[in-house]
């Protein structure tokens, strides 16, 4: 299996750390895992993006020009990077922030309001990473909830594991928007 | 050691401290800042010592003056940084002082860009600075590989008493991937007794790249270039389903990463194609290059550069088989379906009897 | 036989290529007289700039680094970074130190770096053969300035010693000149300040001395003697520019 995943948002919407965070889950499954950010002044304000590679086998080329799956969390990024995804690849929108549909027919998309959730359901609009990564998990399984949690042990420092439980939250408030639903027939939860 | 996942600069530079280096002097630039970030927290931990130069001119002086003391130091920079550098890289190549350089190149020329580039590699490769002398300039392709690297600089530094460059790019740099680290060895480093260290009973020991007398520094000279002669034997490669390999795409870090994912979409479409991939960039290995491409009749450079390894693997080939280029510059990267495109493109002109003009 | 006066030890036994009136050579001396005295030739390391003391590392008996030209001072930071318990100090002239080196001793010095430099300004540019040096007094005929340096085109020459005092990082700067015997022994005795002030560990010390050159004078040496402290005093005043407390001397 080869996953190629790209993230993208606002710079301070937490894109990075939930790259690396889904890398560090490949990780801990050993698998093969790359991570690649977008780097310099773009990163201040700007919209920022990385790029995740989880593969069974050897990792050959890091760079991922043809996504099969796309993150968005603002606008901005779905604008720049929507003609990149492949074709029939997935499409996962932060519906809180994207207010446009996608010019594309042949993508699997699935919008969620994450920010709104965030706020709303965990009280905290800085998780709402989480939960878009959460329904990446339930969606693709390419990598397991527990690999998730096992990764975060790993990132976060340890006087931050104290945000171990909401974060855990927002992952299954994620799994569960989009338990069950197939891509194909399933346009919008939000 | 269980595997850490780790950006590249930063690898490099935990690699660095588990190689010995105790030494660090360098000047900001992007993207390879994260290498001074990171020794400045770990050297004064480990005993070492961690400026912030006043320019690269001045840490590189910094890095002779420490080297011709006799310890394991290192720089980093960025094109721009490494052009600032030259003057001390070719001042020490002719005092015969070792220390390990990192070049995490980006889009030039003049600022150019901070994207990642392989345009420094003529810089690297043929000297860079005044005079004749070279590098020993290894190209890591993975976070791994820059790690493993790491320490076979320092011990080639000191074995040939040369500088020698790590030859990166902004991927790389900035990349996480998972490595593995080896403890740090208590192997026997080499005694230096040419070192400053106050002539304690003994005559007084002078680093020193001034021979006024020119038959003194033809002497030199000769002897230097016999010193570059005898690197010969550390080349070092990778092959990539050479062995049927009509068509063999040659490229270095970054590049060679893309060109092996090429390697495979094209066999997967029945194209016979196969990488080298030099990680010796001086030396060159040159042989290996000649027996990969025996059976092939196109070779493609993939290159972030306008064409510069294309020019020595021309050189290397002998001439003999039609060399091409695919080069992406700028801080633009080769994309994996246009470098395939491109492979199609010449097996098809091949079978057609065509020669493609920008070939030698 | 009683020997009264013979070679430092800190010195070899090369003749120097200084031209005849060069106060080079004094300089020389009393350093190695000062390296003898404090007993640390062997642990001492100098650092030769570019320019006419650039081969001081065949005249003095000890480890030595041959510098590019300005940078001595990074030079010095890196050796005395890796052996903080022995002595370096850089021998620079006025062109390497205070033109293309400029930015090297003043960091070396904004550093506190624990370094002697010893600066010898003679006001030009001797070794590439008498051109203006950032040093060259106003209306002063160098061949790069042969009507006499002139402040609108040339700017105006640079008082290192006076400048450098104005840091945190240095602990003791003085300018010396040893162009009567009695100048000689205070340009002696500022330099061994300058290493007990090294060996303390306090921070970045420089003794700046005014040197002749009647090559590029075009004059003999008494003459050139006479133009220093016509000329030269006045805009280099003599004396302590900075010392800090700490160091009984």
């Amino acid at each position: 299996m080869l996953q190629e995943i790209i993230l993208a948002g606002f710079g301070g919407q937490g894109v990075m750390s939930m790259g690396q965070l889904l890398a560090y889950a490949g990780l801990v499954e050993g698998k093969h895992v790359s991570w690649i950010p977008s780097y310099g002044p773009e990163m201040r304000g700007g919209t920022a993006n990385c790029s995740v590679t989880i593969s069974d086998e050897e990792v050959s080329s890091p760079i991922i020009t043809e996504p099969d799956t796309l993150i968005v969390l603002n606008r901005p990024s779905l604008e720049k990077f929507e003609q990149d995804v492949k074709p029939g690849g997935r499409l996962l929108i932060n519906s809180s922030l994207i207010d446009i549909e996608p010019k594309r027919q042949d993508l699997q998309v699935l919008k969620i309001p994450v920010t709104e959730l965030g706020r709303e359901i965990l009280g905290n609009n800085r998780v709402s990473n989480m939960i878009i990564l959460g329904a990446f998990v339930e969606l693709t399984r390419a990598v397991s909830l527990e690999s998730v949690i096992g990764a975060l042990k790993k990132v976060l420092p340890e006087y931050r594991h104290n945000l171990i439980p909401l974060n855990h939250k927002a992952l299954e408030t994620g799994i569960e928007l989009a338990k069950g639903r197939e891509f194909l027939h399933f346009r919008s939860c939000g | 050691m269980a595997k850490v996942l780790m950006k590249g600069n930063e690898a490099l530079a935990e690699a660095a401290i588990r190689a010995g280096c105790r030494y660090f002097f360098g000047y900001p630039i992007t993207p390879q800042n994260e290498i001074s970030q990171y020794l400045a927290k770990r050297l004064p931990e480990v005993g070492g010592v961690f400026v912030q130069a006043e320019s690269e001119i001045a840490a590189i002086n910094m890095v002779y003056g420490a080297a011709g003391a006799g310890a394991r130091v290192m720089t980093s920079s960025s094109g721009p940084g490494i052009s600032l550098k030259q003057e001390g890289i070719t001042y020490m190549a002719g005092a015969e002082l070792p220390c390990v350089i990192v070049n995490i190149q980006r889009g030039g020329p003049g600022l150019g860009g901070i994207q990642p580039a392989q345009s420094d590699y003529f810089q690297a490769v043929k000297g860079g600075g005044h005079g004749d002398y070279r590098l020993l300039v290894l190209a890591p392709a993975t976070v791994q590989e820059m790690v493993d690297l790491m320490e076979k600089a320092f011990d080639l530094a000191d074995e040939y008493r040369n500088p020698v460059m790590i030859l990166g790019d902004g991927i790389l740099g900035q990349m996480m991937e998972p490595v593995e680290f080896s403890e740090e060895k208590e192997t026997l480093r080499l005694e230096k007794p040419w070192a400053t260290t106050g002539a304690k009973g003994r005559n007084p020991n002078i680093i020193n790249s001034l021979f006024l007398d020119p038959a003194e520094l033809e002497k030199h000279n000769h002897h230097l270039q016999q010193k570059y002669d005898r690197m010969r034997k550390e080349v070092l490669w990778e092959n990539y389903q050479t062995n049927d390999a009509e068509l063999i795409l040659v490229g270095y870090g970054t590049s060679a990463r893309i060109a092996k994912a090429v390697v495979d979409q094209a066999r997967a479409q029945g194209i016979k194609a196969g990488l080298f991939r030099p990680i010796s960039l001086f030396p060159f290995p040159k042989v290996a290059l000649q027996e990969a491409c025996k059976k092939s009749e196109r070779v493609l450079t993939v290159e972030m550069s306008m064409g510069q390894l294309v020019e020595d693997i021309r050189y290397n080939l002998e001439f003999k088989v039609p060399v091409h280029l695919y080069g992406r510059v700028g801080g633009m990267v080769p994309a994996a379906r246009a470098v395939l495109e491109e492979v199609k493109r010449l097996v098809n002109s091949g079978k057609e009897g065509k020669t493609h003009d920008n070939s030698f | 036989m009683i020997t009264v006066f013979d070679r430092p030890e800190a010195l070899t036994s090369a003749k120097t290529h200084y031209c005849p009136g060069c106060t080079h050579g004094i300089i020389h001396r009393l350093v190695a007289e000062v390296i003898d005295e404090l007993g640390v030739r062997e642990e001492t390391i100098g650092v030769s700039p570019v320019g006419c003391s650039v081969l001081a590392y065949n005249y003095f008996n000890l480890d030595m680094q041959q510098a590019a030209h300005g940078r001595a001072p990074a030079v010095a930071t890196g050796i005395k970074r890796v052996h903080p318990q022995k002595i370096v100090f850089t021998y620079q002239g006025d062109g390497d130190l205070a033109a293309i080196g400029t930015a090297e001793i003043v960091h070396a010095a904004a550093r506190g770096e624990k370094i002697t430099t010893i600066f010898v300004n003679n006001a030009i540019y001797g070794m590439t053969g008498g051109q203006m040096a950032p040093t060259t007094l106003l209306k002063q005929v160098s061949v790069t300035s042969p009507q006499g340096r002139d402040a609108a085109p040339q700017g105006y020459p640079i008082r290192v010693s006076e400048m450098l005092a104005t840091l945190d990082g240095p602990a003791y700067i003085a300018r010396v000149s040893v162009h009567t015997p009695q100048e000689v022994s205070k340009a002696k005795k500022a330099i061994m300040t300058a290493f007990e002030y090294q060996m303390a560990g306090i921070g970045f010390t420089l003794v700046e001395i005014l040197s002749t050159c009647p090559t590029n004078w075009g004059c003999t040496p008494r003459e050139s003697l006479r133009w220093l402290v016509d000329n030269m005093i006045p805009v280099y005043p003599l004396g302590v520019k900075k010392m800090v407390e700490g160091v009984k001397v």
